[in-house]
């Protein structure tokens, strides 16, 4: 009897490596992958990395230029991450089940959810930047509209993770819906949806260098000018600023997020 | 009034004189917390009008601009058709993409078991974890998009540049979420482990992988879900293969709207079956 279970799991865990095995064998082919090429440009671009990519004195002057950028890319981050937050919150509250209306409003937030939150942000980035070209609103929208997917998703389990008791609590007392939510919902989710909030500003800070690529627009614009000119000291000045603000903004999210927690 | 009765007869029973309600219903001062949620608030709200006040909006027409991105959508949305490539291309173009996340996921999983292990506060001695965690902090704060334009100059513009690029960020995120995995392991079977005699890799092969498993799949196979969006995300922006090229030409060359329209579509349909797969994935774990 023991010897039986040893046997299945092994037969289980031969079958799940064979299957991993059949899926990479069927990866490297589909994508055309050269698997030693890979592997040996890993060295091959640290190489690099040591020798080409470090700021040098004449990128210091163009210091000036990037942080103004890096400035414009970080605000617009938090500004489309608050205003999605805002927007997410009406849709969580209607998408939640604890506090929707009713279940057909509920199925068809939780599906708008869904469709923002699956729409490639290079698609938004794509269509926003044919009618508003090259302006900052692009890449604000585009954070916009990937962020608010995100977040009402995130906002719709928090509010389901509060639970039903101490709504159902106050609709004993005879409360109206605004109260329950004010008092009840709001309260005990907060913290959660700032710890998200929070979260998701780190993520479109990331994302705003992708989407600047994308729509010429901000610190992303700033890399791949300086790239696409094999001026790879400036480049690696703006890598290095970028990895710093990240690093910055997480440092101090999470310092909130011991406080509020 | 029935209620405030009871209280204050409650409240004279466990020898409390005072008749006042608010001595007896604990009223909650303002604690840290709701100090701090506050102040974030504020912050937020005051950066956020900050940054729109700020935004130069005399290069675009907002209403204009608001007006066709509207019908721009109904364009894309309404009526998807393919100019340039059959279903079956397209299709094959999401393998593509689909292999090169899977790729990604592999080789990222492969990497974060061990430093997941050496970044495990109760299997690695202090220094170490510090070291791992320092170091996957330094790659998640890069942005993928750079990694992969980095490692293009030394192994060109392609696939093998957009897996190794990609791997880096899968490292950090899944060596992340190993550890936590690992550290919520009981101490008691590490410790009746180590009283028989057992060695780190016996504790490491005998307990602490097979009791965490089920959470390792889950994160693994979320970080998939999120290397399918990536891989859609550098095949436009980094040229790397796949769906995401197709929707780059599609939109900012050809400006084929109802093109991007259909791969969307597309990229959507993958996007939401991961979902739900990594979704009942994650509510049979719980289950068992």
């Amino acid at each position: 009897m023991q010897a039986d279970i040893f046997v299945k799991r092994r037969n289980r865990s031969l079958l799940f490596f064979a299957l991993l095995a059949v899926l990479t064998a069927g990866s490297i082919v589909i994508t055309q992958y050269d698997v030693l090429k890979g592997f040996t440009s890993i060295f091959n671009a640290f190489y690099w990395g040591i020798t080409n990519f470090y700021p040098d004195a004449g990128s210091l002057e163009k210091l000036p230029d990037i942080l103004v950028k890096l400035r414009e890319t970080v605000l617009m981050s938090i500004a489309s991450t608050t205003v999605a937050a805002v927007f997410a919150l009406f849709l969580a509250l209607a998408g939640s089940r604890t506090t929707s209306i009713n279940s057909a409003f509920s199925i068809a937030s939780r599906g708008m959810a869904s469709l923002f939150r699956n729409i490639p942000l290079v698609a938004w980035a794509m269509v926003l930047m044919l009618a508003f070209s090259q302006s900052p609103l692009t890449g604000y929208l585009a954070l916009f509209f990937g962020s608010f997917g995100f977040l009402s998703r995130a906002f719709i389990e928090t509010i389901d993770e509060v639970g039903s008791n101490p709504v159902e609590a106050l609709q004993a007392t005879g409360a109206g819906y605004f109260h329950i939510i004010f008092q009840a919902v709001l309260p005990s989710g907060m913290p959660q949806m700032i710890s998200w909030l929070l979260y998701m500003i780190e993520t479109n800070i990331r994302d705003a260098t992708l989407v600047g690529i994308l729509t010429g627009t901000g610190i992303g614009f700033a890399f791949q000018m300086y790239y696409h000119r094999f001026d790879y000291h400036a480049a690696s000045l703006v890598v290095i600023l970028i990895v710093i603000t990240v690093i910055v903004i997480e440092s101090v999210s999470n310092m909130i997020r011991r406080v509020i927690l | 009034m029935q209620v405030e009765e009871s209280i204050k007869t409650w409240g004279q029973l466990s020898g409390n004189d005072t008749n006042d309600l608010d001595d007896l219903i604990a009223v909650k001062p303002l604690n840290r917390a709701a100090i701090g949620i506050r102040a974030v608030l504020l912050a937020l709200a005051a950066l956020t009008v900050y940054a729109l006040s700020t935004i130069d909006y005399r290069s675009v027409d907002v209403y204009t601009a608001a007006a066709d991105t509207v019908s721009n959508f109904k364009l894309m949305f309404l009526q998807p058709y393919s100019h340039r490539f059959s279903l079956w291309e397209a299709f094959y173009e999401v393998l593509i993409t689909l292999g090169l996340a899977f790729l990604t996921t592999l080789f990222g999983a492969a990497v974060a078991l061990f430093l997941g292990l050496l970044a495990a506060q109760n299997l690695a001695p202090k220094p170490v974890t510090n070291l791992i965690k320092g170091f996957v902090a330094f790659i998640r704060a890069v942005p993928t998009i750079l990694w992969v334009l980095i490692f293009a100059v030394a192994a060109g513009l392609g696939s093998a540049a957009a897996v190794i690029g990609m791997t880096f960020h899968s490292i950090s995120y899944l060596t992340k979420a190993y550890s936590e995995s690992f550290e919520d392991l009981n101490a008691d079977v590490i410790e009746a482990l180590t009283a028989s005699g057992a060695n780190w890799w016996q504790i490491v092969f005998q307990a602490v992988i097979p009791s965490s498993v089920t959470y390792l799949l889950s994160w693994t196979f979320l970080r998939f879900e999120i290397n399918f969006a990536n891989a859609v995300a550098m095949g436009a922006a980094a040229g790397a293969a796949g769906i995401g090229f197709d929707l780059f030409m599609a939109g900012e060359y050809y400006f084929d709207l109802r093109e991007v329209g259909l791969i969307t579509y597309l990229i959507l349909g993958f996007a939401v079956l991961l979902e739900t797969c990594s979704t009942t994935m994650k509510a049979g774990f719980q289950k068992k």
